[in-house]
């Protein structure tokens, strides 16, 4: 018998001599915030968590995008800045000026570039969490790993209160990252610092509503 | 107890480094006579007790996420079989290969021919309790492969030729300054100026290690959940070493226990809101993967999934045990545990220390290769009340203590002397005969609340460890029968 046909035969020789019935699945927590995305309180909170887990965070206006992008750069990288690197389908509004696009370049030459920009796609109001889905506005999973910036432009209108509203906006099949913050470790004394493996600095743009 | 249960016929128990050689009650006593070792472990385990209990207080709603937690892992178990027929089916619709190991050898077996295939002569690797249950990296070494680890308290682990000592923050057991003397001593081209600040350890890690990452062409991780219905797998971490291995190489091998799979999408709503707050007192951790199958143009060209037994299934046949399969891995058990605070995870010689690891431990072996794991806990209920889906780990340790006792059939004086109390305590007319001379003991406790503690040999290996409390004046059944007729 093949491995795959063993374990098959004793998970239900095991479950018939446990007597093991399925039982139905109460949901009863919260599966909705009750607060529409964008919903200003939401975004206020999105907020609060980021900059608890020592992300910067940026509000601008839907036309203040590039400007604003712009401004954290030069702050985080100074005025000889490395090589910036865009998601290949950030909206050419929130792209600023320099910036390259993402072109599938190896990960040695990734790792060399000063800052990466990437759009989102679901935000998490009450765990301060940013979901990226590796499409065109994203960008693949490296692009926001390797380079020690990252700044992630959210539009108001995905924020949502929990977890499972993002869920359910969420493809599955696409590769996810789920972003809280910078790297960070706590495997010293359980005390938290920011910084490992990932970008150490994590800016994080919120455009208001148009 | 109504009957005993001593595993399912034709159903094997699992291998690999689940037990010690020796003894809990033996090892705990060595271990408690590390100082440091408590020192650092109290202020870690304190510290961290107290970010949970602040961040599950923010949820209304935690009782109702821990109660559907527990019965989707319930019914995930009820129908595992078909489950992983699903998630097999749609790794491969995806371009995965999925692999199955009914032990630990076979597993190794699996992945060492898998990175020999590549060519591949190193491995990184993302910290994976089932990997270490396997004793793969020793595999690996064998086989002439060498496994970084990558995790930053694995990488301490590993660099200080130690063993991990809690589920999630394996070096737990090390303080700041003797990770900087463990840095300063192996790590090639470290900076010897280098202090014991936790930023700059993990600097030291990051530089270390980004060079390994960038070159690696096969990575080995474990999976937090498998979602049967998208065949979609999820790795939950902080570091971003997670991330470089799941991304950065050609090949992606993930190690994964059968137990580990989830039926719905939806059903990761509940945990991964449940998982982080239990475990390192987040709302979130930093780094959350999720992958299925193979991208085109994103992440490695290859992926194999090895599904694997190790003694799951026969946990799976025990109707008390089998809820120990349920386990997260979040180790908020281990954290609030008077018994592990004080002697830390190597005394479990188990991967899994802990109370969790005190029931799954003996349920992957046979509880009569892991005979005294069953007793390393008060049965206080503290790791039953923090399990965020709600293993009544107390039920299950003493169900296995009765499996153990059941199991061996050897005459000892507690057995004796038990089974004394029991011919005395059957007979109304003996019982209350004995009850009046326990008035003998008042006289002893001399109006203390507790008689003088020892008893003489061999009774003293009963009283050392035990509080005998003085007799009533009065004793129950009297008073019942003085206040409401003798009805006995």
């Amino acid at each position: 018998m093949s491995a795959r046909e063993e374990i098959l035969a004793r998970i239900r020789a095991a479950n018939g001599a446990a007597q093991a019935t399925e039982t139905e699945v109460p949901r009863a927590y919260r599966r909705s915030d009750g607060r529409p995305p964008g919903h200003p309180e939401l975004l206020d909170l999105l907020e609060d968590r980021l900059v608890d887990y020592r992300a910067a965070v940026h509000r601008c206006g839907p036309e203040e995008v590039a400007a604003t992008v712009e401004g954290v750069l030069t702050e985080a990288l100074g005025p000889d800045r490395a090589e910036v690197l865009a998601a290949p389908g950030l909206p050419g509004t929130w792209t600023p000026s320099g910036a390259g696009r993402d072109d599938g370049r190896p990960a040695v030459r990734l790792s060399e570039c000063g800052a990466a920009v990437t759009g989102t796609a679901v935000a998490i109001a009450q765990t301060g969490t940013l979901v990226l889905d590796a499409g065109a506005v994203c960008g693949r999973r490296a692009l926001s790993l390797l380079p020690d910036v990252c700044v992630c432009v959210v539009r108001a209108d995905q924020v949502v209160g929990g977890v499972p509203e993002a869920l359910e906006r969420l493809d599955p099949l696409a590769p996810l990252t789920f972003v809280s913050g910078p790297s960070a470790t706590s495997d010293i004394e359980l005390e938290r610092v920011e910084g490992v493996h990932g970008p150490r600095t994590l800016h994080v743009v919120l455009v208001a509503s148009a | 107890m109504s009957r005993t249960f001593l595993g399912m016929p034709g159903i094997p128990h699992g291998t690999g480094n689940l037990g010690g050689e020796e003894p809990f009650p033996r090892s705990a006593a060595r271990h408690l006579a590390d100082h440091q070792m408590r020192a650092n472990l109290a202020n870690a385990t304190g510290t961290i007790r107290a970010k949970r209990a602040s961040v599950v207080s923010e949820l209304p709603d935690w009782e109702e996420l821990r109660e559907s937690g527990r019965a989707v892992k319930e019914a995930t178990m009820a129908r595992l079989d078909e489950h992983l027929v699903e998630l097999e089916r749609r790794v491969t619709e995806r371009g995965g290969t999925v692999h199955w190991a009914r032990d630990a050898a076979e597993a190794n077996r699996i992945v060492t021919d898998l990175v020999r295939a590549t060519g591949a002569e190193e491995v990184v690797k993302v910290k994976s309790m089932a990997t270490q249950e396997i004793g793969l990296n020793e595999a690996l070494e064998e086989a002439g492969v060498t496994a970084w680890e990558t995790d930053l308290a694995e990488l301490i682990v590993q660099l200080g030729d130690d063993r991990p000592s809690h589920i999630l923050v394996p070096a737990i057991h090390r303080n700041r300054t003797e990770i900087r003397r463990i840095f300063l001593e192996t790590m090639p081209g470290v900076d010897p100026d280098l202090t014991d600040d936790p930023r700059q350890l993990a600097m030291a890690a990051r530089a270390y290690l980004r060079e390994r990452f960038l070159r690696a062409k096969v990575a080995i991780s474990g999976a937090n959940f498998a979602v049967a219905e998208t065949g979609t797998l999820a790795v939950v971490e902080s570091e971003g070493n997670g991330r470089m291995c799941l991304t950065l190489p050609d090949t992606l091998i993930t190690v994964m226990g059968i137990e580990k799979t989830v039926p719905t999408w939806r059903d990761l709503e509940v945990f991964l809101q449940t998982l982080p707050r239990s475990s390192t007192g987040e709302r979130m951790n930093p780094y959350t993967s999720t992958w299925t199958g193979v991208t085109p143009g994103d992440g490695p060209g290859e992926f194999h999934l090895v599904l694997l037994d190790n003694g799951r299934t026969a946990a799976l046949a025990d109707p008390t045990g089998r809820q120990a399969l349920h386990c997260i891995r979040c180790s908020a058990c281990l954290n609030v545990c008077p018994v592990y605070e004080r002697t830390g995870g190597h005394a479990y010689g188990s991967v899994y220390p802990g109370p969790i690891g005190a029931v799954l431990s003996p349920q992957l072996t046979g509880v009569e290769a892991n005979p005294s794991l069953p007793y390393a806990s008060t049965l206080c209920g503290a790791c039953y009340e923090v399990c965020p889906v709600a293993i009544d780990i107390p039920s299950i340790l003493v169900d296995l203590r009765g499996r153990q006792v059941e199991s061996d059939r050897r005459p000892s004086a507690e057995r004796i002397a038990f089974g004394a109390v029991a011919r005395v305590m059957s007979p109304p007319r003996l019982w209350r005969s004995a009850q009046r001379l326990t008035r003998l003991g008042r006289l002893l406790a001399r109006g203390r609340a507790t008689l003088p503690a020892a008893l003489p040999p061999p009774l003293s290996k009963w009283t050392r460890t035990r509080d005998l409390p003085t007799p009533p004046s009065e004793t129950f059944t009297r008073r019942w029968a003085r206040d409401h007729g003798d009805r006995t």
